[in-house]
């Protein structure tokens, strides 16, 4: 029996060997970078809940009207909202889905689910990362030890439950995911996309490593040299690798680890509006965040000077002590 | 309250893997007072946090849960450190448990068409499927059912030996708190049963609010009321209170 959704290797090598892997500038728009997306491809999305969210490439893809995309992440909070109440994404791959736990379930994810305009495709946490892992390394899939038993395995007929060849003992294969494009957010990357990552790092080098296409956005572009000087802080390599952009506070209103924290106020108003309406309040709030500003600044300034001041001081106050 | 006893279940040395919530409240809290050498893991990627006064994570993804860790690492990572066996515990709000400990956080109704489309199980199925489980939530009829409508993570799955036959051989539910008693599971048939009621909770109290029959022994202990020391500290952790209910 072979699951349609693991890719099979011959084709893996192929994509990869027409991949231009050499170290050479690939510092693009986010316009450009929207190009990298086709409508129905595979996304996979860096960071989790409101941690190193790749906002501003998530904003682009909504100002770019893209069309069902398949979106793939470690745990989804309020970047699922946006994806399916615009219309980008009509499929989630994801083991948690909600604003967060300070506000909870999200009505714009129920009416989404409920109302089956989009699928909402649960996996346990660890299971999305071996999924990446698997195809990280090039393997159909991984051997783990939870989801048995559970009703969310029941849900997911793509896993398969066997008895260890070695042990006799129940495993369940989880398969490789590899998508089309990954979008990552980091700290600091230089123009070839060696990225270094701050903190947490969340299931992004896998990610990176599994998927066709990636999509760098950073916070600054620095020098080779710089990146040479301290090459163990290099989490993801160049030939990874196919398009980096330079954008400032590209998680806002999420967080940057050692930069910015969640820009809460927003984030509260932001969640009182669509969840007291998750269709017009959430078409209100991309009409005005997402589709009428006209540049990333634009639509920094609209959430306002002295949010991101709040955040970035208490962002930048992990490193006073 | 939730946070107090939950935190009385921890023991000095013990490696916790918490939750968001009550959780990280509970093991922050017997951290501070009773189990300074409690390593605390979340599923961010963080190993033996000793998160601020006054600055609770919202999630634990956030960079708050670094505060003074000894490590970080990628969340699939720490989330094989419970497959390897390096964790005594687990520490988990709920949403709906059943008589066998099983939890559900993923649908209200029939999930191919549901009520209410819940957030999913998050760690908390790798936790359950893992490791020792503590739970920590709110005592009510509707939340303690006969038999979950999802199992998201396991507890007894069916009672007896059906957990290990699933291939869970280790791990289970070990506590459930609430603000009426404190629960733990028999060793036969894998049911809960009242190890402790809360102070001036009575029998027919929790039953009542049970969706299904209690074990009860003969003789039921009391648990020992909260103390001031205990709140203070709590206070002290949430001053905003964004967890204390």
């Amino acid at each position: 029996m072979v699951s349609s959704s693991v890719r099979p290797y011959a084709q893996l090598r192929e994509a990869l060997s027409r991949r231009d892997r050499s170290l050479r500038e690939k510092v693009v728009s986010l316009e450009e970078a929207a190009s990298f997306v086709q409508d129905g491809a595979t996304v996979g999305i860096g960071g989790s809940t409101m941690s190193r969210t790749p906002m501003a490439m998530i904003w682009q893809l909504i100002r770019s009207r893209k069309k069902h995309l398949c979106c793939a992440r470690s745990i989804v909070s309020t970047d699922g909202d946006l994806l399916l109440a615009s219309g980008v994404s009509d499929h989630v791959i994801t083991s948690w889905f909600a604003q967060s736990i300070l506000w909870g379930l999200s009505k714009v994810m129920r009416h989404h689910i409920e109302g089956q305009t989009a699928k909402f495709e649960e996996w346990s946490h660890m299971a999305i990362g071996m999924r990446f892992r698997a195809g990280g390394m090039g393997v159909p899939f991984l051997p783990i030890r939870s989801m048995l038993g559970s009703d969310v395995l029941r849900l997911r007929p793509e896993a398969k439950e066997i008895d260890c060849p070695f042990t006799g003992e129940k495993l369940l294969l989880v398969p490789a995911l590899n998508p089309d494009v990954a979008l990552i957010h980091v700290q600091r990357c230089d123009a070839y996309g060696n990225a270094q990552m701050d903190g947490l790092q969340f299931m992004d080098i896998d990610l990176a490593l599994a998927a066709d296409r990636v999509i760098l956005t950073t916070e600054r572009i620095v020098s080779n040299e710089q990146i040479r000087r301290a090459p163990d802080q290099t989490k993801i390599p160049f030939f990874c690798v196919d398009a980096v952009v330079e954008v400032p506070y590209g998680s806002a209103p999420h967080e940057c680890y050692g930069l910015y924290e969640p820009m809460l106020s927003h984030m509260e108003a932001y969640v009182a509006q669509v969840n007291q309406s998750p269709v017009h309040g959430m078409r209100e709030y991309l009409e005005r965040y997402f589709y009428c500003p006209a540049s990333w600044t634009e639509y920094l300034s609209l959430i306002g000077m002295e949010e991101l001041l709040q955040a970035s001081q208490r962002g930048r106050s992990i490193y006073n002590d | 309250m939730l946070a107090v006893l939950s935190a009385r279940q921890l023991r000095d040395g013990q490696v916790v893997f918490a939750g968001v919530g009550i959780p990280l409240l509970a093991a922050t809290l017997a951290q501070r007072l009773r189990c300074p050498g409690l390593t605390i893991l979340f599923e961010g990627g963080v190993i033996g946090a000793f998160v601020e006064p006054g600055k609770l994570p919202p999630s634990t993804n956030d960079q708050r849960c670094t505060k003074r860790a000894n490590m970080v690492l990628g969340s699939a990572d720490v989330l094989l450190l419970l497959q390897r066996g390096y964790v005594d515990v687990g520490f988990m709000g709920g949403a709906q448990i059943d008589q066998f400990g099983n939890l559900n956080s993923s649908f209200i109704g029939d999930p191919a068409k549901p009520k209410i489309r819940l957030p999913g199980t998050g760690g908390g199925n790798d936790i359950s499927s893992l490791t020792n489980m503590i739970v920590a939530m709110k005592h009510e009829k509707r939340r303690f059912v006969a038999n979950v409508d999802f199992i998201t993570s396991p507890g007894f799955i069916r009672g007896g030996t059906s957990r290990a036959a699933s291939g869970l051989p280790t791990g289970g539910m070990f506590r459930v708190v609430t603000e009426l008693a404190v629960f733990s599971f028999d060793d036969a048939e894998r049911r809960m049963k009242v190890l402790a009621l809360n102070p001036g909770v009575s029998r027919e109290q929790v039953q009542d609010n049970t969706g299904f029959d209690l074990v009860f022994d003969d003789t039921v202990s009391v648990t020992e009321p909260l103390e001031e020391v205990e709140l203070a500290t709590l206070r002290m952790l949430d001053p905003d209170r964004l967890f204390i209910a």
